[in-house]
């Protein structure tokens, strides 16, 4: 009997142990559940490989994901070691102490953030913007841009129509005004039966996605959001003259070019136009064009340009860096991951197996620009992205945006001036009760 | 020791020993309950923001109250909320009794019937809320065709559209919720004596008399409580709304709920949304109270 005891304690505690060992050697990775994401689930099994640290992963629906990820990090929670948390959280994630610092790290481990491209760096890495302290490791670069069906561009009936109508052949637009040529010219036609649309636009209301679709027109028409040389002065720069149009430019886009029923659409709404052929632009981020491009059957051949330029050329950036939790009890281990997911050669495995890498090694590669058809659009757009604030407070900067934008351009209420108003209102508010203004 | 006990407990009296019994859920219901209530009402005082745990909380008496019932937006949505409250519980009413007074007749199938009504209100409002935006879709959507089916109207976006829109969440809403009127109503009109009906014909009472007199009064009691549940229910609407229309387009149909989660947990301004918190709860309490009031007047008629 006592030998039975004596088995059955030491096996429990063997057990345990055991556990306990795997349990030391996992990390918890947190991301939004989407194309990239399985990517680099396949490129940490390298990872894995190499150091036994197996790696779990939680990805959020996007839809979702800000606002389970920013609660785990209010409640300082230890499910992830490592997030690849949001652009705009990085201030947040700084000033509230979420996120580790990561410059003594960087500096003993030989990372240089000069290997990494500038704006990745500025966007991803840095609080506040500019300095020299990094909370990330740019892990996924990406921007808002195009598609779309160059298959019926290139047919010459519509081509020949499309020029006797505007003078120009169809084919990737300049500017905006030729986006919205070519939009208004799909509209409702008829193309193998089928009726077509314009565009895919974001119009989603409750996360981030009408503000992610009209800033793409703001920041080509040269939109500032502050004063340059006195921050959070906004007055005359977020509602001067040139940002209405922009609004109200986007305002026709949505009217004119998108599909019915398109009024609280974000990238998987716009992904469905897409692809069910209901419309020959889409406007989406860059880390879905691999599976788009992947797609393309039944004589679809789908084209990529970078955010058209309107007064200037520039485009909204997406993407996130990789950041060590504060709260989590290994940190030591997913510091490992970072360490091993910044070498070249990992960058360029994860470029290949769809993730957008920010190493300056593969984008600079002779064989990066031929290695995609969306890769040059890529390289383009990475230098030229602008992106929301990303102060502490971004929600409550955000929500606003997300209201009075969705009230004008969908709902139709009000003039463009008076929604860029109100939104400034907003964050005059929001600014003073965080004390910077 | 356990003499001792039973010695001590039997020398207790009855008022004693009821106090002990519910003690436990009493200090439950405190902690749980009343615990949170009052810590809300306090933190309502405050500017506290639960994301930024290093800031310093201050004391800022009644400001936030008077920033909430100053501002218009938070007039507009409980304007929204209660033209949502208003019809819904209108249709629920008719269309609920109607159903009811249907199903109250004997025939063959009635049960099936019943289960088959009463589907709706079984399913997940989060569910519901994803699969009427595919009913609702100007393009494929069931819901459009069958409107064009019988007068076309064209393309209309149910949705997209600020007129349309709350009524798509009041179509929703009472196509999941009148079976629940209909099913009180039904307990209620099977609880009325058919004695009352005879003695009625004896006196030559014609149908309508028989309804109005007998039938109305009788179940009026069950309808005002299932319409007391529903307006305390949709009044804290939130999940169907948001996946149907996440509160849009624009505001539309930003219910009060849908405003304050997102004042609450998206911008996290805890002190600021406590006192939203507080005043929605007075609004339906003190609705709740008279409404009750006024339920067990009838009840007594």
């Amino acid at each position: 009997m006592r030998n039975k005891i004596a088995i059955l304690v030491s096996s429990i505690v063997f057990a345990l142990s055991s556990t306990q060992a795997v349990k030391s050697e996992s990390i918890t990775l947190g991301w939004a559940a989407w194309d990239p994401a399985n990517a680099l689930v396949e490129l940490s099994k390298d990872f894995t490989a190499q150091t036994g640290i197996e790696v779990n992963f939680e990805f959020v629906p996007w839809p979702n994901f800000a606002d389970r990820m920013l609660n785990e990090l209010n409640n300082k929670g230890k499910t992830f070691d490592l997030l690849i948390g949001d652009s705009q959280w990085i201030g947040g994630g700084a000033t509230y102490g979420h996120y580790v610092k990561l410059n003594d790290f960087f500096d003993k481990e030989g990372i240089s953030m000069n290997d990494f491209s500038d704006a990745t760096v500025y966007a991803y890495s840095t609080w506040p913007k500019g300095s020299e302290n990094y909370y990330a490791l740019p892990a996924m670069g990406d921007a808002l841009a195009w598609a779309y069906r160059k298959d019926w561009f290139d047919r010459p009936e519509l081509n020949s129509e499309f020029k006797a109508k505007h003078g120009y052949d169809l084919g990737v637009p300049e500017n905006w005004d030729q986006l919205y040529d070519m939009c208004t010219f799909f509209q409702g036609r008829e193309i193998d039966g089928q009726v077509r649309y314009g565009a895919a636009i974001n119009t989603e209301r409750g996360s981030e996605g009408i503000t992610m679709g009209v800033t793409a027109a703001m920041y080509a028409w040269g939109m500032q959001y502050e004063n340059p040389s006195k921050p959070y002065d906004m007055e005359g720069y977020f509602n001067a003259p040139n940002v209405v149009e922009a609004l109200e430019f986007y305002k026709k886009m949505y009217e004119d070019c998108a599909p019915p029923g398109h009024s609280d659409a974000y990238m998987v709404a716009n992904l469905d136009a897409y692809k069910s052929g209901q419309v020959a632009f889409q406007m989406n981020w860059y880390a879905f064009w691999p599976g788009v491009s992947k797609e393309d059957a039944d004589g679809r051949v789908t084209g990529f340009f970078a955010n058209p330029s309107q007064k200037v050329s520039a485009a909204t950036l997406g993407g996130q860096g990789i950041s060590v939790v504060n709260y989590s009890d290994k940190k030591d281990l997913a510091l490992q991951y970072i360490k091993w997911f910044a070498q070249p050669d990992v960058q360029q495995k994860w470029w290949d197996l769809g993730g957008y890498s920010c190493h300056k090694d593969v984008l600079g590669s002779p064989d990066f620009v031929n290695s995609a058809v969306y890769a040059q659009g890529f390289l383009d757009s990475m230098g030229i992205v602008k992106d929301f604030w990303q102060e502490p407070t971004f929600v409550e900067l955000m929500l606003p945006m997300q209201e009075h934008v969705h009230d004008y351009v969908v709902n139709g209420k009000g003039s463009a001036k008076e929604a860029l108003d109100k939104i400034i209102e907003e964050w005059v508010e929001v600014f003073e009760a965080d004390g910077k203004l | 020791m356990k003499n001792k006990i039973i010695h001590k407990a039997k020398g207790l009296s009855d008022r004693a020993v009821a106090w002990i019994f519910i003690t436990p859920t009493l200090l439950l219901l405190l902690a749980i309950n009343i615990y949170p209530l009052i810590y809300a009402i306090s933190m309502s005082f405050t500017n506290f923001y639960a994301n930024k745990l290093g800031k310093e909380i201050k004391w800022v008496g009644l400001k936030n109250y008077a920033k909430i019932l100053g501002k218009e937006a938070i007039w507009e949505r409980m304007q929204i909320t209660a033209s949502f409250m208003f019809w819904t519980l209108l249709l629920q009413a008719i269309i609920g009794l109607s159903l009811a007074l249907l199903l109250n007749k004997k025939f063959k199938g009635n049960e099936l019937l019943t289960t088959l009504i009463v589907l709706p209100m079984m399913l997940s409002p989060a569910v519901v809320g994803v699969f009427w935006t595919y009913l609702y879709n100007p393009q494929v959507g069931l819901f459009n065709y069958i409107v064009n089916f019988f007068y076309d109207f064209g393309s209309f976006d149910m949705i997209g559209s600020s007129t349309l829109a709350p009524w798509a969440i009041v179509i929703v809403d009472t196509w999941m919720w009148t079976p629940f009127t209909m099913l009180i109503c039904l307990a209620g009109l099977r609880s009325i004596p058919n004695y009352l009906y005879e003695a009625a014909e004896v006196d030559r009472a014609n149908r309508l008399q028989q309804f109005i007199y007998i039938t109305l009064p009788s179940v009026l009691p069950f309808l005002l409580l299932a319409l007391l549940f529903r307006g305390i229910e949709n009044f804290k609407m939130f999940d169907m709304v948001v996946e149907l229309t996440s509160g849009g387009p624009g505001s539309a149909t930003e219910l009060a709920s849908i405003q304050l989660k997102r004042e609450a947990f998206e911008k996290w301004k805890t002190g600021y949304s406590s006192a939203y918190a507080v005043i929605l709860f007075v609004t339906i309490f003190g609705f709740g109270n008279v409404y009750v009031k006024v339920m067990n007047k009838i009840k007594d008629r």
